[in-house]
């Protein structure tokens, strides 16, 4: 077996025993990546040099006895949003080529605490708006089980990486799905943690009220690890909580007996591919067998969390990118005008011209479109009807859940409608591309925690999702439940035929 | 406003400038099209929010409870100024430059 086919908890394992050193570790995820990154396009940098170097080091000071962290030695891959001193860090946005930030996020820090190597930054949707990964300035991500497909969006380039053993562990974040739908397109296992579990310092902002930084990895046992040294209170985070970090692997072994697990029957509406509701139901089915119990649940404003979402984080979104400005960092425009300056000529100043331009050459369609939309639900007039009504649906939809696990501790379903669709397949329509959050929002706008992970495949050979969403800080139980269907199951073990081994 | 009217969702080409304006975007004659074909889809998609009785309901702009987070005022390092300015487009060393704030002279 091939270093790059085992799991993390392992290669940490072997890593402590002084069966394989980091440098061996580091060399093979590295070689990985060379050859498959041209395919498949999930890192935009790859930090070759550096995390030889500090694979080195680790070893050395391994070799001499000294304490070395919880990761020590281990390859991690961490999503381009967040920030790297470095390494550059691009959003996958023209806006930010090249950018150097002047300090490491907060989870990059704690990455490096733990003697992490960080082995590249991966692509994403640029300033992780979209569901497809099609909207990198730097090219699409291809799905690793089948190449003619999206990896979902928008931590594609995290979950295509694990995916494709180019990493064992990678970090992505979630808004409004990116990291859960993307991880069951790709057969992966991604966790959401609760709002304010993991510090957002560092993590370049798009919705505030919504963002968080989670693992990604094959397993909830490998999550788990990530996870735990991610998570905990940061001064530099006002929204970050402070509460104590449980030990995220101490009951992965508990047994189910007597877990209670929400169906929502309006989870499997018309939308529903056929084959996706199969697989969720064989896993109720699944967990039945091990002592859980099924109980229908409701979340009536479910149906409103899409349109509410696409209100509260645009809005939001129009806010924090405001500080994309062409004078402190990123993109300039360099004056000249363009041929099509669409009769928009009649700006309050030259500074705001070059605002105006520099932002119009720097964002993508999808931001600048997201922009509009939260630049005019905030406008005047349009404040109250929009992002005011927006935020009292928001109410209302975390109120369904506060309701729901006061009846069962877990609710399951989809992840998605849909197995990995191909690429290009919804580009043209923003609306369609938007009702791939469906089954995802819910869990950011109720600031809750939710785990992605395999429950079966396609007659075609590709993975379908299943998504467990539970109460704040109910990581342990999220990441016990996965852990224990996969202790029953082989789904998230298998690999793609797709690339070469 | 009554539960079931929305606002008027049609976007024009007008409107959507106005808004660019906003955002601070350049749009070019194109994007202008095709935004404004977008937006009012966009907006005809989410207006359905409108029919959601939130009578008596209050919005909810965090997930957490609202807290204000204290600390000591205590002196801290800063970034120094040579690591603030070393990503800017154009600065003096000091400062960063950008185009006359006032009026119509100046370059970028």
């Amino acid at each position: 077996m091939s270093l790059t086919d085992r799991s993390a908890t392992d290669l940490v394992a072997a890593l402590r025993n002084g069966e394989i050193t980091s440098v061996a570790c580091t060399e093979s995820f590295l070689a990985r990546i060379e050859a498959t990154n041209p395919t498949v396009n999930a890192f935009l940098s790859v930090n070759g040099e550096g995390a030889l170097a500090e694979a080195a080091r680790i070893d050395a000071d391994r070799a001499a006895g000294k304490p070395v962290g919880p990761l020590a030695g281990l390859p991690v891959a961490v999503k381009d949003v967040l920030c790297t001193t470095d390494q550059p860090t691009t959003c996958a946005s023209k806006m930010l080529q090249g950018f150097r930030p002047p300090y490491d996020a907060d989870v990059v820090r704690r990455l490096r605490e733990a003697d992490a190597v960080l082995v590249g930054k991966t692509n994403m949707d640029e300033f992780a708006m979209g569901g497809s990964n099609e909207n990198s300035a730097y090219g699409l991500v291809r799905n690793p089980w089948d190449l003619d497909r999206a990896p979902g969006g928008s931590s594609g380039g995290s979950a295509a990486a694990i995916a494709a053993d180019m990493a064992p562990l990678a970090i992505g974040s979630d808004t409004g799905g990116s990291i859960r739908q993307p991880a069951g397109l790709c057969g992966i296992t991604g966790l959401k943690p609760t709002y304010g579990r993991v510090s957002r310092r560092g993590l370049v902002a798009f919705s505030s009220s919504l963002d968080q930084i989670g693992p990604m990895a094959r397993s909830a046992a490998d999550c788990s690890l990530l996870l735990q040294t991610i998570a905990g209170h940061d001064p530099g985070d006002s929204t970050s909580l402070s509460v104590a970090v449980p030990d995220y692997t101490a009951e992965l072994d508990k047994p189910l007996t007597g877990l209670r697990i929400g169906r929502v029957a309006a989870h499997f509406g018309p939308g529903l591919d056929p084959e996706v509701a199969e697989h969720v139901e064989a896993t109720f089915a699944a967990y039945e067998a091990a002592g859980a119990t099924i109980h229908e649940v409701e979340l009536p404003h479910a149906a409103h969390g899409v349109p509410t979402y696409y209100l509260i984080a645009p809005s939001e979104a129009s806010s924090n990118l405001a500080r994309y400005d062409g004078a402190h960092y990123g993109h300039r425009w360099d004056g000249s005008r363009p041929p099509d300056d669409g009769g928009m000529t009649d700006f309050d100043s030259p500074l705001v011209e070059m605002y105006c331009r520099s932002r119009a050459e720097g964002f993508g369609p999808e931001v600048k479109r997201r922009i509009m939309l939260g630049t005019y639900a905030l406008s005047a007039g349009y404040y109250d009807a929009y992002y005011a009504k927006a935020l009292r649906v928001r109410r209302l939809i975390r109120q369904d859940f506060l309701d729901a696990f006061e009846r069962v501790d877990l609710i399951g379903g989809p992840v998605s409608a849909t197995p990995a669709f191909k690429l290009g397949e919804k580009t043209d329509d923003p609306v369609a591309m938007y009702l791939v959050d469906l089954y995802t929002v819910g869990t950011n706008l109720a600031g809750i925690g939710g785990i992605s992970f395999p429950c079966g495949f396609t007659a075609g050979g590709l993975p379908v999702g299943f998504q467990l969403q539970g109460p704040a800080l109910s990581e342990p139980l999220l990441l016990r439940a996965a852990h224990q269907y996969q202790q029953a199951t082989d789904w998230h073990l298998r690999r793609t035929a797709a690339l070469p081994a | 406003m009554p539960a079931d009217s929305g606002p008027e969702p049609t976007l024009t080409p007008g409107d959507v400038k106005k808004v660019a304006l906003l955002g601070r975007l350049a749009l070019s004659g194109a994007e202008l099209k095709s935004l404004t074909a977008e937006l009012s889809q966009i907006v005809g998609f989410v207006s359905q929010l409108a029919a959601v009785d939130t009578e008596a309901v209050e919005p909810l702009a965090h997930p957490l409870d609202a807290q204000n987070v204290f600390r000591e005022d205590e002196p801290a390092a800063s970034l120094p100024t040579s690591e603030a300015l070393r990503s800017a487009p154009r600065q003096d060393g000091e400062c960063f430059l950008v185009p006359a704030v006032l009026g119509d002279s100046g370059s970028a």
